[in-house]
């Protein structure tokens, strides 16, 4: 129990104050996980890092690794609530305010004016996301043709191209390139 | 506003649990764009890229807030809860079985290859999202300076994302809501 509520104290604050995603909180998670709680070893940590890195969803579930260790399923479905709750409800309020006010003349100019600054987030997230791809050089072409190829079949499935982008990185590496 | 059909909730797990699954490498906001938008058309694109805007100033990952934004605007409470939920369901259950087998999966040859083509891919899909609303919001000179300046600040300097949207979000909106007026004007 006393673990349960130790997840809760350390993880919800964090949720709250990763701005931008995973990558905001890991300085301050592996501070917690390793240095003060002791949860898991340095070197395990790196470990845990790479399975998140690995499975889908947003990397911040490293944290209900954390949870899984020290106190099993039970701990995993804390932690995992206690980082995502908090930022969620955050979220949900926001959004109720943005959507009562939808079709006011302020509410489109927000929504109008917002639209392009979205979109280069949108353009900004790829290059940083593809930057941390870099040093895989086969990964670059994957990006692009994949790119080129949805915009020429819209409509198949995007597991397929997922499929094929795993496929083709796996290839590359038995031909050693 | 146009009046939206009510979406059932079961939809809304249905998509959302397929995206959480298969969200590698943070570049999930593609697949969102595609299915909700273009596919199902649940939302318009002005309110879906306003709403990435929107939530990526706020605390949390950016998939799980658009999940968030999008269920809300759907069916309240309960399509944001649903699409939550939908979306940490599938990734929740993968890191565990992940966790009991992770040193013989990191020890598979070739395996972090694999992962990195499908985060890749991922990315690759965000970038033709990218460039499609690219086309849809350009209409007009401020909204290409605007749009550029956003990615040319958080892509290439890496200034953070909270003070640039502080700083070009009010400046866009100012200029939406001048021109909102010279068009009521001519009405």
């Amino acid at each position: 129990m006393n673990e349960l509520l130790r997840l809760v104290i350390v993880l919800a604050p964090l949720s709250l104050a990763a701005f931008g995603g995973a990558a905001s909180i890991y300085a301050p998670l592996q501070h917690q996980a390793v240095d003060v709680e002791h949860w898991v070893t340095a070197r395990e940590f790196v470990d845990l890092f790479a399975i998140s890195r690995v499975t889908p969803g947003p990397g911040s579930l490293l944290g209900a690794l954390f949870g899984w260790k020290i106190a099993g399923f039970l701990g995993a479905l804390v932690a995992t609530l206690a980082l995502y709750v908090p930022s969620s409800v955050v979220v949900f309020a926001v959004g109720t305010v943005w959507n009562r006010h939808r079709g006011k003349r302020w509410h489109s100019a927000l929504e109008t004016g917002l639209a392009p600054v979205g979109c280069g987030l949108l353009l900004a997230g790829v290059l940083t996301l593809a930057s941390s791809l870099f040093d895989h050089p086969i990964s670059i072409p994957v990006i692009l043709c994949v790119a080129a190829a949805m915009a020429f079949w819209p409509k198949v499935h995007p597991f397929i191209f997922l499929l094929i982008g795993g496929l083709v990185c796996y290839l590359a590496f038995l031909c050693g390139l | 506003m146009t009046q939206k059909s009510r979406v059932p909730l079961t939809s809304i797990y249905r998509v959302f649990f397929e995206i959480g699954m298969f969200s590698f490498g943070g570049g999930v906001s593609g697949w969102i764009y595609r299915d909700i938008v273009e596919m199902r058309k649940w939302m318009s694109h002005e309110e879906y890229l306003s709403g990435v805007a929107l939530t990526q100033i706020m605390p949390g990952p950016n998939a799980t807030n658009s999940a968030i934004y999008i269920g809300q605007l759907l069916r309240g409470a309960s399509g944001a809860t649903v699409a939550l939920l939908a979306m940490l369901t599938g990734p929740f259950l993968a890191i565990l079985v992940a966790a009991f087998t992770y040193q013989w999966l990191l020890g598979l040859p070739g395996f972090q290859e694999a992962m990195i083509g499908t985060a890749a891919a991922a990315i690759g899909m965000l970038l033709r999202t990218g460039l499609t609303s690219a086309r849809m919001v350009a209409r007009g000179l401020a909204p290409i300076l605007i749009m550029t300046a956003t990615f040319i600040a958080v892509g290439i300097f890496h200034i953070g994302l909270v003070p640039v949207i502080c700083v070009i979000g009010p400046l866009s909106v100012a200029y939406a809501y001048k021109m909102s007026g010279r068009r009521l004007e001519h009405e």
